[in-house]
């Protein structure tokens, strides 16, 4: 039971990074009707950065910083460089530019930091551990994730919703030309957007780097699990968003370390290993199938034509 | 017209120099072109079977290497059973004639391709392009779980396939073979898209809501579609698994499904033929970026994104001489 519990939280840790990353790529597709996939290689940037500037300084904080910030001017750059041509655009479009920018920031990734994976450690002064529910202690630094992941959803909740520039940001998703000719430089403003997406898989790649090896390539595999929630949740939806990134966290999570074991029920150990973690892998994209089966727009979407 | 003819003349010119290619190697003395060619030509097979779905029905797929993985697996496992006498299914030891081997790798990938049609199809947009991702995704995982087929490091086959007792070891008579497939495979498409059932996939790209008030059923068609694309697209991995005597789950990486795209609108999309330049230019890309530098893929990246900014219509559309 202290195990489940245990990993439940571990599940909810992995499901704000989703969140993070899948809040960014709906923004971006919300509002300027843009399928990115190079978001991931955002997250892949945030990761990086932030691992060699932890290394370098020893601070955590400053590593968040460095890398949310590197990855916005990542993602603004390209914004401004190449996506803003491509909102007109078909996503057929859409979806060979970005993977043309993939293959750039992998090679890149790869000319900077080398072929092996790099590490990154966890603070120093948050490596305790805290009993979250009496009797079963828990990762402070875990714990943190889950609750600066949660308190950023909020932010960026009041920031669309209650401030003039979600306003604006809002009027711009449902008629671009009409809140262009009231004076709003759209133009900047879709930068902007652009470039908050970014800083959040930024702090989502930074926050995630200590469980996973910082490489070239990392930024697909969240890319695609991303998609998945999307895709759960339904497109535009933030309650979507939510309920699918968690939903596939845990389940990922939990699949990863029972399925295994279940498989052991029936197959020799090692065996049922094998198979138990290909049954993990994929367990996220049936539930996404049978899903899609029963609501073909998601849990949370509109129709769509 | 004369645009037509234009696109026409270079497409037979493209068919002749594709037939020259073996007797052009054997005289330059350079095998490795053939290889290479062969290669391209079994890409362009995927690719055409692809832009069909994608240029007149508007069914974008980021997944059809599952189906190009499956086509070469079900070959790949099917002549390692027939080589070591090991039963399948039944007590059937698979076999290693490619008649059957291949029919059975356009079925398996049919059968996916109808399952991931009867789900995706529902949606349209973004959401078929990240759920047929997702779809490829799955079977990604299933064949890296494979551990009797050698799981993630692949399968080596004992040697390619035998057509009617005749070994295709020839690479000469192997590049024939699969360039008359894929002459073939862009007849029936051809044929396809300009029948009753092409105009209606086109129709329901253009205005579901019409064809719906027709009669149509725009689903069913573009289910039957997305069937005849991904068993195609199986049969071209059938070939890949035969050319490189070697599968393994990179065949379904997603990395693979966006190879498909590129080629199709760097080919030119909406032209079927087009494809084929695709294919070969990409090849070609590739082969020359790698003698330049080994991060040659921080240079095709860019290149990408100016294709899809400045050249719109792709090969064909810069042959036929206007942006189609």
């Amino acid at each position: 039971m202290q195990l489940f519990l245990e990993q439940v939280l571990n599940g909810l840790q992995f499901g704000v990074t989703l969140l993070l990353m899948a809040s960014g790529l709906t923004l971006v597709f919300g509002i300027m009707n843009l399928i990115n996939l190079a978001h991931g290689s955002l997250f892949m940037v945030g990761a990086y950065v932030g691992a060699t500037a932890v290394a370098h300084s020893g601070s955590f904080v400053l590593g968040l910083l460095c890398g949310m910030a590197a990855a916005a001017i990542a993602g603004m750059l390209m914004e401004v460089a190449i996506m803003r041509r491509l909102y007109q655009r078909d996503h057929l479009d859409q979806v060979l530019a970005t993977f043309g920018l993939i293959l750039f920031f992998n090679e890149l990734a790869r000319m900077v930091w080398g072929r092996q994976p790099i590490g990154m450690s966890t603070p120093s002064w948050l490596s305790g551990s805290v009993e979250v529910i009496p009797g079963i202690p828990y990762p402070e630094f875990r714990l943190a994730i889950i609750l600066v992941g949660l308190l950023v959803i909020g932010l960026l909740y009041v920031l669309i919703m209650r401030t003039r520039l979600g306003m604006w940001i809002r009027a711009g998703a449902s008629d671009r030309e009409t809140i262009g000719a009231l004076g709003v430089n759209i133009r900047l403003l879709y930068t902007l957007v652009f470039g908050l997406g970014a800083c959040l898989a930024g702090l989502a790649g930074v926050m995630a780097a200590p469980f996973l090896s910082v490489e070239s390539g990392m930024g697909e595999n969240i890319l695609i699990l991303t998609f998945v929630v999307i895709v759960i949740g339904g497109i535009g939806s933030i309650k979507g968003a939510i309920a699918g990134a968690l939903l596939i966290g845990v389940a990922d999570t939990l699949g990863r370390v029972y399925l295994p074991t279940v498989a052991g029920l029936w197959l020799d150990p090692s065996a049922a290993s094998n198979l138990g973690a290909a049954l993990a892998s994929m367990l996220i994209y049936l539930l996404m199938a049978a899903v899609l089966a029963v609501r073909p727009q998601g849990l949370f979407g509109r129709n769509h034509g | 017209m004369a645009n037509l003819r234009r696109s026409t003349l270079a497409a037979g010119a493209l068919l002749i120099v594709l037939a020259l290619i073996p007797p052009i190697a054997v005289l330059f003395d350079n095998p490795f072109l053939i290889t290479m060619v062969n290669r391209a030509l079994i890409f362009a097979l995927a690719a055409v079977a692809l832009d069909f779905i994608m240029g007149y029905g508007r069914m974008v797929s980021f997944g059809h290497a599952a189906f190009f993985g499956l086509g070469a697996y079900t070959v790949g496992i099917l002549s390692t059973h027939a080589a070591q006498d090991l039963p399948l299914l039944f007590g059937w030891a698979g076999t290693n004639e490619a008649l059957l081997s291949w029919l059975l790798a356009m079925l398996v990938s049919g059968l996916y391709a109808l399952i991931v049609g009867v789900i995706s199809l529902r949606t349209s947009g973004v959401y078929f392009i990240m759920i047929t991702l997702a779809f490829a995704q799955l079977v990604f995982f299933g064949f890296i779980s494979l551990s009797q087929y050698g799981g993630q490091d692949g399968l080596a086959l004992w040697g390619r396939n035998t057509l009617g007792g005749f070994a295709l070891d020839d690479q000469v008579g192997f590049y024939y073979l699969c360039f008359g497939l894929l002459l073939a495979a862009l007849y029936l498409l051809y044929r396809i898209v300009n029948s009753r059932f092409g105009r209606v996939i086109q129709g329901s790209r253009q205005n579901e809501l019409r064809m719906r008030a027709l009669g149509f059923d725009p689903f069913r068609y573009r289910l039957i579609a997305f069937v005849i694309s991904g068993a195609l697209t199986g049969l071209a991995g059938a070939l890949l698994a035969n050319n490189n005597e070697f599968v393994d789950p990179s065949l379904v990486s997603w990395m693979q499904s966006g190879n498909f795209l590129v080629i199709v609108l760097l080919g030119g999309i909406s032209s079927l033929v087009g494809p084929i330049y695709g294919a070969l230019a990409l090849l070609l890309m590739e082969e020359v970026l790698i003698s330049i530098t080994e991060h040659w893929q921080i240079i095709l990246g860019p290149l990408l994104v100016l294709v899809v900014l400045f050249f719109q219509g792709g090969i064909y559309g810069a042959l036929r001489g206007r942006p189609s």
